[in-house]
């Protein structure tokens, strides 16, 4: 933990604002993810002007109204004559501010029209809305199944080094077997046997119960390695000596030493969990329309007309980045820090 | 000797473990293909029961296990419900599709990444090695999906490149030299993102093992000897960083089948990835187990071709 703290620090402090970001995403989003708009399928982001045509400077960011070409469905045309200014803080739809706090402030908006940031989708649905929205499952799932797994992994591998003996040996080569197989194919060979058509949040359980048990193998391993040899320390062998029970001796002095093994793991965890749910949703085995996820987001991109006409669809890849960038970075520097500190030994 | 029997016969238990843990996983899973065909008035229940005995679907798990293994004993890895036919020969023409993608993008990863990493360690914190490693680390936090994506949305727009499938519209009738010709324009995009998305592993994995052998004794005190530097670089120091890399290979044969699922699926290559898509789509329980047992063989054989190499490359291993 000596090696960096500064940057360790910026990246926790990254990390933290992009949460936090899509935590507060009814504040943030202008619309309903889930409102369709019949009249505006396929509309294109809305520049941000400053300048209008004749060149006057307004210190009011402003967009120009977009109007449906003759007989087009989806080509639309900047109304120059019609401004639509930003407004900051308008009250708008109704949402939850973290799942319970009701309110209708939002970041931003305008009062005729509605303003479509990073364009809509086919049902005519704010894509930026969505993605933010879609960010809060995706990301849930993720840091749930990590969790998942990590508490799966942490019993079974404290268990299992600390008891040795028989639980030791079935559960690791268990854990030999679940590694064996490759992990996308076991993932969707599950899913292929749960069922399919049900309503988001049972959806979202299945996707989060199945990757976070499928992945207990490797944190089992690795916490399993730190209990092997925090069992030989003086004091724990102290502690036995005084009568401490097994219940005992595996809270107070056996986990506290797996914290390090841990804290990587779920760093190395969370965006891989966070893309197994995207891989799933954009297949359609993960979470259903109309639930925004960033999979099922992407997941009309399989249609070749989306595809060539349509580019801002594919904007919510480009929202994962940020996340897996600084998920990334924290891996590699607590890593960094435990070789470090393995040298100090 | 006594090593390599070792480690085949662990293999061997291991895929055998597979095998079962995936059965029990569907044993216990509810559903199946003829559920939905229940709901379809033109069945009668009858016929629906007569189906599922045919199928040995009603039998009891250790009877359905048997019968599988027997099928597999004949070649036939169980029956596909919606195919009607058997399941080996179905998965060995979209395995060999697969292959083909991934063989080829294997190779093409590692004939990179290793001249790059050795050089990027050679030249660490100079430009090279900035450019590597920043290109590397720029790709590691793009995920596959979103390159896949990204390559194919350049594709369509400029038109270079045939966006879907394996050969054009009418390609039978062209000579041999064409259909070659149009199966590799077919192939760019696909072996492109997962060269890329291979890359940046692969590279900082070559770099740091070298970086790590160049610090070694033996290898100072060749250079003291005045030996040529990229004969340094390549034959000893490289061969002394090999261990890891040969493992990091195993892996790479490993993923051979299972590795290209999802860039498959995103430019609709007609591979393993999308029809076991289909199959789970569609409940076609041995299609299913037989997809994922056949990527499982890969895997444990790629463990199984790191150790035999690992016992040829490191004489350690050997005086064991």
């Amino acid at each position: 933990m000596k090696i960096a703290p500064r940057r360790q620090r910026l990246i926790v402090t990254l990390l933290v604002l992009l949460h936090g970001i899509v935590l507060v995403g009814g504040f943030v989003a202008p619309y309903d993810p889930i409102r369709q708009d019949r009249d505006r399928p396929y509309a294109p982001p809305a520049r941000i002007h400053f300048a209008d045509g004749p060149g006057k400077f307004h210190l009011r960011p402003f967009v120009y109204s977009q109007r449906l070409r003759e007989d087009s469905f989806d080509q639309y045309d900047d109304d120059h004559a019609k401004l639509i200014p930003l407004k900051f803080f308008v009250s708008g739809a109704s949402y939850r501010l973290l799942g319970v706090i009701p309110a209708k402030i939002h970041l931003f908006g305008a009062d005729e029209e509605t303003v479509n940031l990073l364009g809509t989708d086919g049902y005519g649905r704010d894509l930026f809305s969505r993605i933010v929205y879609g960010g809060q499952i995706s990301l849930l799932a993720g840091l749930l199944a990590a969790g998942v797994s990590l508490l799966v992994g942490t019993i079974v591998g404290s268990a299992s080094g600390y008891l040795g003996g028989w639980t030791d040996s079935i559960a690791m080569r268990l854990a030999e077997l679940c590694l064996a197989l490759p992990w996308l194919y076991l993932l969707f060979g599950v899913r292929a046997f749960l069922p399919l058509l049900v309503s988001p949040v049972k959806a979202f359980l299945i996707v989060v119960i199945t990757i976070g048990v499928l992945g207990w193998a490797r944190p089992a391993r690795l916490v399993r390695g730190v209990a092997l040899s925090a069992k030989e320390r003086d004091f724990v062998r102290a502690a036995r000596g005084f009568g401490a029970s097994n219940s005992y001796i595996l809270r107070r002095h056996i986990l506290p030493q797996t914290k390090s093994v841990i804290l990587t793991q779920a760093a190395i965890l969370i965006p891989q969990y966070i893309l197994a749910e995207v891989t799933l949703s954009f297949l359609g085995l993960g979470i259903p329309e109309p639930a925004p996820s960033w999979g099922n987001l992407l997941s009309s991109l399989q249609q070749y007309s989306v595809l060539s006409s349509y580019w801002w669809m594919y904007l919510p890849a480009m929202a994962m980045v940020p996340f897996f960038f600084g998920y990334l970075a924290l891996s590699s520097t607590l890593q960094e820090g435990r070789s470090a500190a393995k040298i100090d030994l | 000797m006594r090593y390599l029997l070792r480690r085949f016969l662990h293999a061997a238990l291991l895929l055998a473990g597979a095998s079962v843990l995936a059965f029990l996983f569907t044993s216990l899973a509810p559903g199946n293909y003829f559920d939905e065909m229940r709901l379809n008035p033109q069945i009668s229940s009858e016929t629906l029961a007569a189906l599922k005995a045919h199928y040995d679907i009603d039998k009891p798990f250790a009877v359905r296990y048997a019968v599988w293994l027997k099928s597999l004993a004949r070649g036939e890895m169980g029956y596909s419900f919606a195919y009607n036919a058997p399941v080996a020969p179905l998965l060995a023409v979209r395995a060999r599709n697969t292959l083909l993608l991934t063989i080829t993008s294997t190779l093409l990863a590692w004939c990179i990444a290793l001249p790059l990493g050795v050089w990027s360690a050679r030249y660490s914190g100079r430009w090279v090695d900035r450019v590597a490693t920043g290109a590397s680390a720029f790709l590691l936090v793009i995920p596959d999906i979103a390159l896949g994506l990204g390559l194919l949305i350049f594709a369509v727009r400029t038109r270079w490149l045939p966006t879907g499938g394996m050969v054009s519209v009418g390609s039978e009738g062209m000579p041999f030299a064409a259909q070659l010709w149009d199966l590799l324009r077919h192939m760019i995009l696909p072996v492109a993102i997962l060269v890329l998305g291979a890359q940046p592993i692969l590279v900082r994995h070559v770099r740091s093992a070298v970086a790590e052998a160049q610090e070694e004794g033996f290898v100072r005190a060749a250079a003291a000897h005045g030996i040529q530097r990229r004969r340094l670089l390549w034959r000893y120091a490289l061969r002394a960083a090999a261990n890891p890399l040969i493992s990091l290979f195993g892996f790479s044969i490993g993923a051979l089948l299972s590795g290209s699922l999802l860039v498959e699926v995103i430019t609709s290559w007609p591979g393993l990835g999308p029809f076991l898509l289909e199959a789970i789509l569609a409940r076609d329980l041995y299609v299913v187990i037989g997809g994922v047992l056949l990527s499982t063989v890969f895997l444990v054989a790629g463990n199984f071709i790191a150790d035999v190499l690992l016992f040829w490359a490191d004489p350690r291993i050997r005086t064991e």
